[in-house]
């Protein structure tokens, strides 16, 4: 099918960027998106113009290199699906497809299409964890988890934190990336322990970093890849008022 | 002169590594914070040795080019983390993991480190769930085991379907801790482009900024790489595009020995190549073949869909072939299995390049709820990718290139052959024999990066507390750095017709029909001729656009294809040398009459270790003989 791109171009952080329209022919319906983008960039290459600099990496959905905004949704059209793990069957021949990076002042663009999401890692520094060190751990089954509580955790842990919630929040905020890791370690025995320091860390972190608050919209959750409810940020808000107030942990 | 040592310690095989921690030269508290350590790679080995080796007090200076230590690719290892822990009470123990390994790994591993790792797999575990690590839980609320291939026992530790995911976020955790403490220096979006040795020892690396294209030094007391496979080099594997063994490379060039290169495993349930515009392919999780039937039409060419080919008119070839083990056979024989079927006309699909993998009888067991327990998001993944519900309809299937047994050689200690340099993960060669069993990457990483490197290390670093901070000026840095930038312009100033993706899939190509699930000689020295030819063009036509001073993909792939040229070669020459048949090495030459890989015990019990000699020159074979002192060698059966 022939398709025609409209891919934001910019040198690096300090040039201006904008819109470059791209006819793409050619393109087959069994390529993933990001196929169809490297055949882009092996026709730009062969014609000596620049390459489009996107990320990706393992290209099953897992790593959360990949991001994109396409036709102004992020990771494009599908539900529960990274750009990576995108198919052309969701296009048309004709389409008018338009590829933006995430957009967020936490974020800052680095070129084309990537972004900078160290602040992700910032905030996960700030309390992400739980403070064991190696060689400390007691015996594995010596605590005996509730099985929902392991598999509510689980839900939670699977974030690949690719940034799309903020990217796709009015409000850019982290709150659901932020609220996965939190939730996950407050579900847990083991994070017990630190979990009012987690949270207030966590949440101080996100706020200094820029990130925009939570209004409710729940777009985040409609646009996460990997189907993290907004639930966790419920917890994470209960969690926090719960350590402000420095009142006894409620009940799970 | 190179000599190999294993550097194995004394003592019944049970206790050399409580004897060996025992008498370790260790260094003291407050020497630690003088010592930096180098450590690329932030994987499960990476990580979660980056943290523990912070936590001692040393000073750790990490790299990965990924955008965040989070993104390396164990993230995608899915189906488990093996463990000797006992919990179903099937007579599991650490001697029968090692012996299964052993044997998975058709007798070619070194007895030592591979009890050390079924040691520890126990303390691996105690250490991922302290660090919140979700593991799937029975409704009593302990941990959940299921089986993988070739082993009788459950002893597989699993997070649905991400497990590696889950591990390596629970050692990322650690290492994050340890940034957020100021002991790791993380440095993230730097390819390694060399390694620099001062003095006979390992001390810094050269870098490449991969965002501002800056050349960078960074100096330590020893190098640890934790930089993962090379399966990558059949173009399509189930890797990430970004893993490589550059890094690794510039290693072996400066002295490392590389260690049983052609040693590959081709995974056996891979999502089959659909088109040629592929960039890679979908790993569909080994844990599958639990619950799934592996089968083909028995009629050749069968165009039939396969839910209306009646039961009797199914081959379930394994279960046919193998009745002890049935579907959960090791990798290298269901790989070769479903080789063997497809090449005598039995295959299915459009290009007659798959089998099918069943799921009917197990959801009519025991329900589809308790499928999509187990499997759910593999499930959903297959479904994204093929538009076919695995509900409804089997799976089709085929083997890709996945995981690289081979690697740098090391010593009991995890050091190469170069002093002060460490290698861990699957970029050494340690533990897997010819052929690794399923859940034994993430054993083997964890283990190592916890419980090993840091007290193995202290053997090189006792001796080293009275250097002080090496300094980046020594000429030694220059000439790597010089050398580094060279190789780059070079790259650059080719300007030819051919994009780097294009070399690299007709080297992907050129491996995998030589160079894959079945080598003969007349093949590999074919190869070798194509490769050379293949490798000049490239240095001739290649077109790497852009420039050295700002981020460059292009130039990031050309550097990683022109190593690949070079290993390709070593990994023919390898394949060449061993001319028998053992794990995933499968010589057509040596095979039993029933098709079964033939080992030849009197002439390659060894380990085949490759010393660099120069350019476009053949390598220089070592050999280290393996003792099996605690086992009988047998032929490897699982029928």
């Amino acid at each position: 099918m022939n398709i025609k791109l409209e891919i934001w171009r910019q040198k690096d952080a300090k040039s201006k960027g904008g819109f470059v329209t791209y006819p793409l022919d050619g393109v087959s319906e069994g390529m993933s998106f990001l196929e169809m983008m490297d055949f882009l960039n092996t026709t730009l290459i062969k014609k000596g113009d620049e390459p489009v600099a996107f990320e990706h990496d393992c290209r099953e959905g897992i790593c959360g290199s990949c991001s994109l905004y396409i036709n102004g949704r992020a990771h494009g059209p599908a539900h529960e699906t990274t750009t990576c793990e995108l198919r052309m069957t969701k296009f048309r021949n004709g389409d008018r497809i338009v590829v933006e990076p995430w957009r967020s002042k936490a974020f800052p663009l680095i070129k084309d299409l990537i972004v900078d999401r160290s602040s992700f890692e910032k905030i996960m520094q700030a309390g992400g964890f739980i403070s064991v060190n190696t060689g400390a751990a007691p015996e594995a089954n010596s605590i005996p988890i509730p099985k929902n509580h392991a598999d509510e955790a689980f839900d939670s842990a699977v974030c690949v934190g690719c940034g799309a919630c903020v990217a796709t929040c009015k409000n850019s905020s982290a709150m659901l990336f932020v609220s996965a890791k939190i939730s996950q370690l407050a579900l847990l025995p083991q994070g017990q322990v630190e979990a009012k320091t987690r949270v207030q860390n966590m949440v101080t972190k996100m706020d200094d970093l820029g990130f925009g608050n939570c209004t409710n919209t729940g777009a985040c959750e409609a646009e996460c890849p990997k189907g993290i409810k907004i639930a966790n940020i419920a917890r994470m808000n209960r969690e926090f008022i719960c350590a402000k107030m420095g009142a006894q942990k409620m009940s799970l | 002169m190179i000599k190999l040592d294993a550097k194995i310690p004394e003592g019944p095989l049970a206790e050399k590594w409580s004897l060996y921690k025992k008498n370790v030269h260790l260094v003291n508290p407050a020497n630690k914070t003088k010592i930096d350590i180098i450590l690329v790679g932030t994987g499960l080995s990476g990580s979660a040795a980056a943290s523990s080796l912070a936590e001692l007090g040393y000073n750790v200076k990490a790299f990965c080019f990924q955008d965040a230590p989070r993104r390396a690719h164990s993230v995608a290892a899915q189906g488990g983390i093996n463990a000797a822990k006992n919990y179903r009470n099937d007579s599991d123990s650490v001697f029968r993991l090692f012996y299964d390994i052993i044997k998975g790994g058709d007798f070619r591993a070194r007895e030592a480190n591979v009890y050390r790792a079924a040691e520890v797999s126990n303390q691996t575990i105690d250490q991922l769930v302290a660090a919140g690590t979700p593991f799937a839980r029975e409704y009593s609320g302990y941990l959940d085991n299921r089986s993988f291939g070739g082993v009788q026992v459950s002893r597989t530790f699993y997070a649905k379907g991400q497990t590696g995911q889950q591990c390596l976020l629970g050692a990322y955790s650690g290492l994050i801790r340890q940034i957020a403490k100021g002991k790791v220096t993380m440095y993230s979006r730097r390819d390694m482009l060399d390694l620099v040795i001062i003095d006979g020892k390992a001390r810094g690396i050269i870098t490449r900024n991969l965002v501002t294209g800056e050349i960078e030094r960074h100096s330590a007391h020893a190098v640890i790489l934790a930089t993962g496979g090379y399966g990558t080099i059949y173009y399509l594997s189930t890797l990430a595009l970004g893993s490589n063994p550059s890094a690794a490379w510039a290693a072996h060039k400066k002295g490392a020995l590389f260690a049983n290169p052609s040693f590959v495993q081709i995974h056996p349930t891979s999502i089959p190549q659909m088109n040629d515009y592929q960039a890679k392919l979908t790993l569909m999780s080994e844990s599958l073949r639990n619950d799934g039937r592996i089968w083909v039409p028995k009629a050749k060419g069968d165009k039939r869909a396969p839910n209306s080919i009646p039961e009797e008119e199914r081959d379930y070839y394994l279960e046919r072939r193998y009745p002890a083990f049935g579907n959960l056979v090791p990798r290298d024989v269901a790989s070769r299995a479903a080789k063997e079927r497809c090449d005598a006309g039995y295959g299915v699909g459009d290009t007659g390049l798959s089998v099918y993998l069943d799921f009917s009888k197990s959801i009519e067991k025991q329900g589809k709820k308790a499928i999509e327990n187990k499997y759910g998001n593999l499930f959903e993944m297959y479904n994204k990718i093929t538009g076919i519900n695995p509900y409804n309809e089997p799976m089709r299937i085929y083997p890709a290139g996945h995981y690289t047994m081979g690697g740098l050689w090391v010593d009991y200690n995890l050091m190469t052959t170069i002093p002060g340099l460490f290698a861990i993960g699957e970029s050494n060669f340690s533990d897997h024999g010819a052929n690794r069993l399923g859940a034994g990457s993430l054993m083997q990483c964890a283990g190592e990066g916890y419980f090993v490197i840091p007290v193995t290390i202290s053997s090189f670093l006792s001796d080293e507390i009275k250097t002080p901070k090496i300094p980046t000026s020594h000429p030694e840095f220059e000439k790597a750095e010089k050398e580094s930038k060279d190789k780059l312009h070079k790259l650059l100033s080719i300007n030819g017709k051919q994009t780097v993706t294009a070399f690299h899939r007709r080297l992907g190509k050129i491996m995998w029909d030589h160079c894959g699930m079945v080598r003969n000689e007349e093949g590999l020295k074919k190869a070798i001729e194509l490769i050379a030819k293949l490798k000049e063009e490239f240095w001739k036509d290649v077109k790497v656009p852009g420039a050295l001073n700002e981020l460059n993909q292009e130039l990031e792939k050309a550097v990683r294809v022109a190593d690949f040229f070079e290993l390709a070669r070593l990994m023919c020459q390898d394949a060449i040398n061993r001319k028998e048949s053992c794990g995933a090495h499968f010589r057509e030459e040596s095979q039993t009459p029933e098709g079964e890989a033939q080992r030849i015990d009197s002439e390659y019990s060894y380990v085949a270790a490759w010393e660099y000699c120069g350019e476009d020159k053949e390598h220089n074979l070592h050999k280290e003989a393996l003792k099996f002192e605690n086992i009988e060698l047998k032929e490897r059966s699982y029928k």
